[in-house]
């Protein structure tokens, strides 16, 4: 029987909500699967397009941003123009012939160890089914 | 150039090793073309780590550092001050989060062991394009503000004053003293409460440091730690306190009559007022929500007769601006309303009370003059059933949490009963007794052995009015029996919660609040005091619930923690702000219309960075369309090689 397939995750995280969250569900010693790679960088609002689709073109299967909370910015509004940016990577991800899905954006908060484990359990769970991302993948 | 790094994988006893194979990391990134030294060590935040640390630096030549071990919040400065000892650059030195973020939340040893290689590589990426920094000085504003005038913001004021530092107090209500003046005795000593927190409010009252702005309340805040700039909304008193005599002609003649929030409507009180005879500033204060005569022509009786004319109905909220380094936040709690206990009557009986009544109850000051009556027909109960956990413990309905007062203050309500009404008898319902604290065990024990008080274990399922009387469902769970007590009073020990609109203080000062809506602190076992905001210190029971103790022993903690701020000419800002790249910046400007901080500019066609204002949250380096600003260290290129790095290509 082959191997089942096994999604490679990169997570942007934000410093001070989502990596705290999930410094958290390490520190509660929740169980979540080995699939994702965290990236930590100051601000949901710092990640830019390129970096997600650099991600899928380095050969990520699915991609996470997470951030503050809307309105919990530490910078105050970074996570407002994250979203924004979001609507249009899906957008564009859609015109490029990309699943949508395999890109997710997320607000975890510092005190949510459990919600951060839960959306990692999930993403995988949605990215089993659709296989390999070939369409970005640069040929090795 | 390429870098000669150095990594260092900690074992963290097994809390790394015990998931990830850490020697296999080790020699895996050390065949890494940048790294030019790689080994393990069981505890690399113990000193003999650090030393292998500094002294690998020497020996191998090393010009950067990176540490697998646990999260950056705990040891990115241990390791910045060991890559310092070792004579290089402090922002030379990254931390791989292999712990929290991978050893700790797998089993499989070897995918975890993978993505630890991946997470380490990931930093050493990083690392490699890492620039020298040096932190970035300013100077600091020498004064403090704190909000709420509690017992823990009155502790954190004076403690700051003392030390000769400026204070602004701010407090929403028209006297300072919180909760605490309302309480009758305190436990364990049965101190009376108004006699022990007086002094400090007179003290505050009087102390030359001290700035006091009450019914005032916080409307902006901008700046950053050592120089904040807050708006503060002073609501008007139409009383002026410098004329005002006390003389207390003017409730004589008001005709409104209102329910009064100090005897939590126990009594009544008139539009104009006085919250408590000690009150502090010692002035009247009319309620324009109840006050008709803001419209002279409709009342207007209290200026009639007040003498000095400290009346003036024409008095506007004035907004005050104050800059301080520091902020201490002690807003304290409110009880869990009774009304939203459906299965203790939802409020609706007049005998039903919470526990904050009880206090007023039993004060001598109080709406009784200590005398524990009904307040339905001002008889005195006869039996009277306590019923802890009120709202506490209870997931599924009210609070999950434990409000962790409540044991204490019912043996003492009990007692205070018995003192009142030596013939009567007290029942406490309740599901533990939690009475860790010093003498807090004895005190139970006390209420029990020489008042008489019946405990009993169980919750109880209803009360409802019977016969003028409040028949009380419960069980007794060491009995296995079903309890009817028809009693003249109940008292409820209502579950703490924060105090209304903290939440919307939190989000105006950017700090964070936990599931229940209390106040967040930085850490929950080494930073009790700090928030998540630089500058912004934490007291009271705005941070979770507690005891009188403990709320001034984390005033004080705030205090100094926030003076350790002050005490200093000049802070240090971070230097991992943003950069421009003048060659490449067309100067159109969209960075600067989204910067949070203010901080860009364009001058001469080109964007500047104002490194103070900077925070470097990089959200001016997503916006470029051409990569002409960037943050120092975690610039584009240097994340590009990261998701390579994660990707384990």
């Amino acid at each position: 029987m082959a191997e089942e397939f096994e999604p490679k995750i990169v997570a942007f995280l934000c410093k001070w909500c989502s990596s705290a969250g999930s410094d958290l569900a390490g520190v509660s010693r929740m169980q979540y699967p080995p699939n994702v790679v965290p990236i930590t960088v100051m601000c949901s609002g710092s990640v830019s397009p390129l970096y997600i689709l650099s991600a899928f073109n380095k050969g990520a299967d699915g991609v996470l941003v997470s951030g503050c909370h809307p309105g919990d910015c530490h910078y105050i509004k970074g996570n407002y123009y994250a979203r924004r940016r979001i609507a249009l990577v899906k957008e564009l991800m859609e015109y490029i012939g990309l699943e949508p899905d395999r890109f997710q954006m997320s607000w975890v908060s510092a005190a949510e160890g459990i919600k951060y484990t839960k959306i990692i359990k999930d993403f995988v769970n949605i990215l089993k089914p659709l296989g390999p991302q070939t369409n970005l993948r640069r040929s090795q | 150039m390429k870098k000669r790094t150095g990594v260092f994988v900690c074992h963290c006893g097994i809390n790394i090793a015990g998931t990830v194979d850490v020697k296999k990391v080790a020699d895996k990134l050390g065949k890494h073309k940048a790294v030019a030294h790689s080994e393990d060590y069981v505890y690399m935040c113990s000193d003999p780590g650090q030393n292998l640390i500094t002294n690998a630096i020497k020996e191998h030549k090393l010009d950067s550092i990176v540490v697998s071990c646990c999260s950056p919040t705990l040891h990115e400065k241990t390791f910045q001050n060991a890559a310092k000892a070792g004579g290089i650059n402090e922002f030379q030195s990254e931390i791989a989060n292999i712990r929290e973020q991978c050893s700790w939340v797998h089993k499989d040893k070897e995918k975890a062991t993978i993505k630890a290689e991946k997470i380490t590589r990931s930093a050493v990426e990083r690392v490699n394009k890492n620039e020298s920094l040096e932190p970035i000085s300013f100077p600091v504003t020498r004064r403090a503000m704190v909000i709420g005038a509690g017992i823990a913001g009155i502790q954190a004021a004076l403690d700051m004053a003392n030390t000769g530092y400026e204070v602004v107090l701010v407090e929403k209500n028209p006297s300072i003293g919180g909760h605490m003046i309302q309480l009758s005795e305190t436990f364990p000593t049965l101190d009376c409460s108004q006699c022990i927190l007086s002094p400090k409010m007179v003290e505050v009252s009087k102390h030359e440091n001290i700035k006091l702005l009450t019914y005032s309340e916080v409307q902006e805040i901008s700046g950053y730690v050592g120089n904040f700039n807050v708006k503060i909304k002073k609501n008007p008193t139409f009383v002026d306190p410098d004329k005002c005599t006390l003389c207390d002609e003017c409730t004589k003649v008001c005709p409104v009559l209102t329910s009064d929030e100090f005897d939590l409507g126990l009594t009544g009180r008139r539009a104009i007022y006085m919250p408590f005879p000690q009150a502090i500033p010692a002035t009247y204060t009319l309620d324009d929500k109840h006050c008709p005569g803001l419209l002279p022509i409709a009342c207007g009786k209290c200026a009639d007769v007040c003498d000095p004319g400290a009346i003036d109905y024409d008095m506007k909220p004035e907004i005050i601006e104050e800059e301080v380094g520091a902020i201490v936040i002690a807003t304290g709690f409110d009880l869990y309303e009774k009304e939203e206990m459906g299965e203790y009557g939802s409020g609706k009986y007049p005998d039903v009370l919470d526990g904050l009544q009880f206090e007023r109850l039993c004060s001598a000051s109080g709406p009784t003059q200590g005398e524990v009556l009904r307040p339905s027909d001002h008889k005195v109960p006869k039996e009277v059933v306590f019923i802890q956990c009120s709202g506490s413990r209870d997931p599924e309905q009210h609070c999950a949490y434990c409000s962790k007062i409540c044991c204490m203050y019912t043996a003492k309500h009990a007692m205070l009963y018995k003192h009142h009404v030596p013939d009567g008898q007290a029942y406490i319902f309740y599901i533990d007794i939690r009475s860790g604290g010093k003498g807090y065990e004895e005190f139970v024990q006390r209420a029990v052995e020489e008042d008489g008080v019946v405990y009993l274990r169980g919750k109880v399922s209803k009360i409802f009015e019977y016969n003028g009387k409040i028949r009380v469902w419960g069980v007794d769970t060491l009995a296995g029996k079903d309890i009817e007590i028809d009693a003249d009073m109940v008292v409820l020990a209502q579950a703490m919660r924060p105090s209304k609109d903290a939440d919307k203080l939190a989000k105006l000062l950017k700090i964070s609040i936990d599931k229940d809506g209390f106040l967040q602190e930085a850490h929950p076992k080494l930073r009790p005091v700090e928030s998540v905001t630089a500058g912004m210190f934490l007291a009271g029971a705005a941070q979770a619930p507690k005891d009188i103790p403990e709320a001034v022993a984390q005033a004080s903690g705030a205090a100094a923690k926030a003076l350790a701020i002050l005490s200093q000419e000049n802070l240090f800002h971070s230097p991992q702000v943003a950069k421009s790249i003048p060659n490449l910046c067309t100067g159109c400007g969209m960075c600067v219309d989204v910067c949070p901080y203010d901080a860009l500019s364009l001058k001469n066609g080109k964007v500047e960075v104002n490194e103070v204002l900077c925070e470097g949250c990089g959200t001016c380096s997503a916006t470029c369309l051409r990569a002409a600003i960037e943050v120092k260290n975690i610039t584009p290129y240097q994340i590009y090689e990261m998701i390579n790095a994660s990707l384990g290509g």
